[in-house]
């Protein structure tokens, strides 16, 4: 369904009419085309340190111009602000001026990264204080950003360095269109195993040279409920990422599973996830054609919405056995199988209803929840070795299920986010591409919203 | 290579030509949901599933062979347009071919021979028919006068050519089943033969009940999910009745057979509908199968054509496997005891069963097929186990595409042997053997 309010706001004269009346006024958001520079006007690198200038460097690396301060009037891309020696809250106050000067100078579509240690790696109140604060100051400052820009953050755990290369990709990630609705987060980096990181793109990563084009070039990647919707744009993500996919719906969906296929040049594969053999075919099936599974994407999902008071157990029921039985008993067979890839990366649909609960979605949430606590389980499991598994929870996505909402909550909903408008299937998929390359190898049990930073459940 | 011990000529040994896999749009009762859709629309869909199924996107095959039984004649070239209009590369070659209902068999049969001989490495056969979207003809008179009129060159030449128009010869003729020679049509001929091998209602009856429950089982444990593709909302073949009974199909009212003077027996419910469908059928060499990384599910060992007079009433319209049956059987050195399935095409449940009893009866085999003794019979627990075309429905050339996937299928689940056996117009028959790999 086509947000009408949103290409009329961004016409001359309705734009000036809502700006007048003081109306929301959603901008069209800067997303990836293959090819993109990655900032056409130069980036800022506030605060100090080697942190700070070895960030500096990579960038100069990677074609970029950059700025250590403002330059009176000069537009910019992007500003980040490495923040990883911060100690006291009193730390922050300089460089958050600083960015508050680089704010008024974004483009449209420009991007605000903060980069900064966990709180939770530190015992000093002061140190902890601090790193806490750069979140809040970064939520807010994602709240106060226009014209399509967005704010996010990059967490170093441990003694990750700003330089490394999960630490570089995620930054990749954020400063391109392939994050355009993802406002307000904070994704947390280790530094990953080398062994973890399969093929050329190691070396590469840490320059960003050759891994833009096809980054998942060579990989097999499963998308399950691919006939539509969201996961028709995973599947076409992936495979412009350089992936073989193996497109899985139920049989019924065969035909629109097919044509998928077919677009993306993958194999369909009609499966009923829920059926105990799920797992075994999906198997067969990569073994077969391909040899190795690399990636997993669980998108396969279904709403039964009703008021608990009102809900059937055959609601409840099929909603858990779809959106989360079917993931718990695939991973196992997934896991336990050596055609599943020893750097094997495992995403999982959440749901923004997930994390914040949703009137009449009961079932569906507890089943949203569900994935949240699996994955951050066996990412647990995973901790130290090649494979990761994340979950990526999106918020209102302009699909054929957001289309059923009656037309006014429908309105509202698109414009309850800091980007004040829904968000498209692509920019799911285009999270869901990033956590499955060798860029993200360092993250690992970490829910991604890609909501527009929604005022639910933030 | 293919071990051909026990071939004493001197050629040399064929290649094995293997069934990789198949795809079919669900079977429509005619007027239903393909009420609208075209032999090339339906062949498409057929072709894109597969596919997808197994990702053949901008691939060259070696060549595509289908046909339909009802045919526009704008569609000379049918499948090389499907071919154009699917997702495989442009420059993939395609034939038709016709031959009756026994046209989709003939298709894997023509170019498994090609595989075998190393012309092509990989081939897609099948077989369309829309009984909804038939071709309706203008009358012979009115076709006459529209070729006149396009050869005259004056005004008078014209008047003249249109002064041969009749009123009579504005009807259009609609297709029909009706053989040229006889015009008797096919279920009418089938029950000439159904009352000479006195088959019982009751006998026909529980084919077709079989048929139904035997399809509805493969449906319920998923044995079509990588048989099928749905198409235009379509999921399951539409003639399917999961829940008929004996007591259901014995209410129905005989519809073929009723001026003979033995009882009718042949009713719509043991008799296969008109449907539209499409099914096809990936082909290839082992050395293709390997280096593409595709299963193998079964090798195509032989197959046969025949024919009989029918017009003489020497021999029932759709008996001509039984009379071919024999010769591939005594060619490969096998009874029917050294099969696992029989997949019997069910154009009648009588057509079935006349020919089990013509392969049982000694006399017949003596007399009319010249053997030494009855043929032998057929376990029928081995019989068309996952359903047929009483069933499923009989889009005429789309059948055989149907029923060699669902073999090659069952083979590499439960290892064995299948004879295949299809009866067509024109007294024609087409029988194939298919091979589990070992």
């Amino acid at each position: 369904m086509a947000d009408s309010y949103l290409n009329l706001v961004n016409t001359p004269l309705p734009a000036k009419i809502a700006k007048a009346l003081g109306l929301p006024r959603p901008s069209v958001l800067r997303r990836y085309t293959p090819g993109e520079a990655l900032a056409v006007n130069p980036v800022l690198v506030a605060g100090s340190g080697p942190g700070a200038d070895a960030l500096a460097d990579v960038l100069l690396g990677w074609d970029v111009e950059v700025r250590r301060h403002v330059l009176p009037g000069e537009k910019l891309s992007a500003a980040v602000v490495v923040l990883d020696r911060a100690a006291s809250p009193a730390d922050l106050a300089a460089p958050m001026l600083e960015l508050g000067q680089a704010v008024r100078l974004l483009v449209p579509g420009g991007r605000v990264m903060g980069v900064f240690r966990s709180p939770a790696d530190t015992t000093d109140p002061a140190e902890a204080a601090a790193r806490q604060g750069v979140d809040g100051a970064i939520r807010s400052v994602a709240h106060e950003l226009r014209g399509g820009a967005t704010a996010n953050g990059i967490v170093l755990r441990g003694s990750t360095t700003t330089t490394d290369a999960t630490a570089l990709g995620a930054l990749r990630f954020f400063l391109s269109g392939k994050s355009a609705y993802v406002d307000g987060q904070f994704i947390e980096v280790s530094s990953a195993p080398v062994e973890s990181i399969s093929g050329l793109a190691a070396s590469t990563a840490a320059t960003g040279e050759g891994v833009a084009d096809q980054p998942l070039a060579g990989r097999t990647a499963v998308v399950t409920g691919a006939a539509r919707g969201i996961g028709a744009k995973i599947a076409e993500v992936l495979a412009r990422d350089g992936a073989r996919v193996v497109v899985v719906d139920v049989p019924a969906a065969g035909e629109q599973l097919a044509q998928v296929a077919n677009r993306v040049g993958g194999t369909a594969l009609q499966v009923d996830i829920t059926t105990a053999d799920a797992a075994t075919r999906i198997l067969d099936h990569v073994r077969q054609r391909y040899g190795t599974l690399d990636i997993v994407v669980h998108n396969a999902g279904i709403t039964r919405d009703k008021l608990l008071a009102n809900m059937d157990a055959s609601r409840w029921d099929s909603v858990m056995a779809v959106n989360i039985a079917s993931q718990l008993r695939m991973n196992e067979h997934f896991l336990a199988s050596p055609v599943f890839s020893g750097t094997g990366r495992i995403i999982s649909l959440a749901s923004t209803s997930g994390i914040a609960g949703n009137r009449g979605q009961s079932n569906y949430a507890a089943s949203k929840a569900g994935v949240i606590g699996m994955v951050r389980a066996q990412a647990a499991a995973f901790d130290g070795g090649g494979r990761t598994i994340n979950a990526v929870a999106p918020g209102f996505i302009e699909t054929d299920m957001t289309a059923k909402i009656p037309p006014l909550t429908r309105q509202v909903a698109r414009r309850l986010s800091s980007l004040q408008q829904g968000g498209l299937p692509v920019d799911v998929a285009e999270t869901i591409a990033f956590l499955a390359s060798d860029s993200a190898a360092g993250i690992n049990g970490q829910v991604l919203r890609v909501c527009g930073q929604n005022l639910v459940g933030a | 290579m293919a071990d051909q011990a026990g071939a004493s000529n001197a050629a040399p040994s064929p290649r094995t030509a293997v069934v990789i896999g198949g795809n079919r749009i669900p079977f429509a009762r005619a007027g239903g949901a393909y009420a609208y859709s075209s032999n090339k629309d339906m062949l498409i869909a057929a072709l894109d599933g597969l596919v997808a199924r197994f990702g053949l996107q901008g691939e060259r095959i070696g060549e595509v062979a289908a046909g339909a039984v009802l045919k526009h004649s704008r569609d000379f070239n049918l499948t090389r347009e499907a071919v154009l209009g699917s997702a495989l590369s442009a420059a993939t070659p395609a034939y038709d071919l016709q031959q009756a209902c026994a046209t989709g068999l003939e298709t894997v049969v023509g170019l498994s021979n090609k595989i075998r001989l190393g012309q092509i490495e990989s081939g897609i056969a099948g077989g369309v028919d829309s009984a909804s979207d038939a071709p309706i003809a203008v009358s012979e008179g009115l076709r006459r006068v529209l070729l006149d009129l396009s050869r005259a060159r004056t005004t008078q030449q014209k008047i003249k050519a249109l002064g041969k128009l009749r009123p009579k010869d504005l009807a259009p003729n609609a297709p029909t089943t009706g053989e040229p020679r006889t015009g008797l049509s096919m279920g009418e001929h089938q029950a000439l033969t159904t009352a000479a091998w006195k088959i019982s209602r009751e006998a026909q009856d529980e084919l077709a009940y079989l048929s139904h429950r035997n399809l509805a089982a493969a449906y319920e444990r998923g044995f079509f999910s990588d048989l099928m593709t749905p198409y235009r909302g379509l999921t399951r073949d539409a003639n399917l009745r999961a829940d008929t009974s004996l007591e259901k199909l014995a209410t129905l009212k005989p519809v073929f057979g009723k001026s003979l003077d033995t009882t009718a027996t042949m009713t719509a419910g043991n008799s296969t509908p008109l449907t539209d469908g499409a099914a096809v059928v990936l082909l290839g060499s082992e050395e293709y199968a390997t280096a593409n990384n595709l299963p193998m599910l079964a090798n195509i060992v032989d197959a046969e054509a025949s024919a009989v007079d029918f017009v003489h009433g020497e021999e029932g319209l759709l008996m001509a496997a039984v009379h071919g049956m024999p010769r591939l059987l005594a060619r490969n050195g096998l009874t029917f005891d050294d099969f696992d399935f029989f997949e019997i095409h069910e154009a009648f449940a009588g057509t079935v069963l006349s020919a089990l009893a013509a392969w049982e009866d000694e006399d017949y085999c003596k007399r009319v097929l010249g053997l030494d003794g009855a043929l032998g019979s057929i376990d029928r627990s081995k019989l068309n186990v996952n359903g047929s075309s009483l069933a499923a429905g009989h889009p005429f050339a789309a059948t055989g595409g149907r029923i060699v996937a669902s073999l090659a299928k069952t083979l590499s689940e439960k290892g064995g042997r299948g004879l295949i056996s299809i009866c067509a117009a024109g007294g024609q028959g087409v029988i194939a053997i298919l091979e589990a790999r070992k």
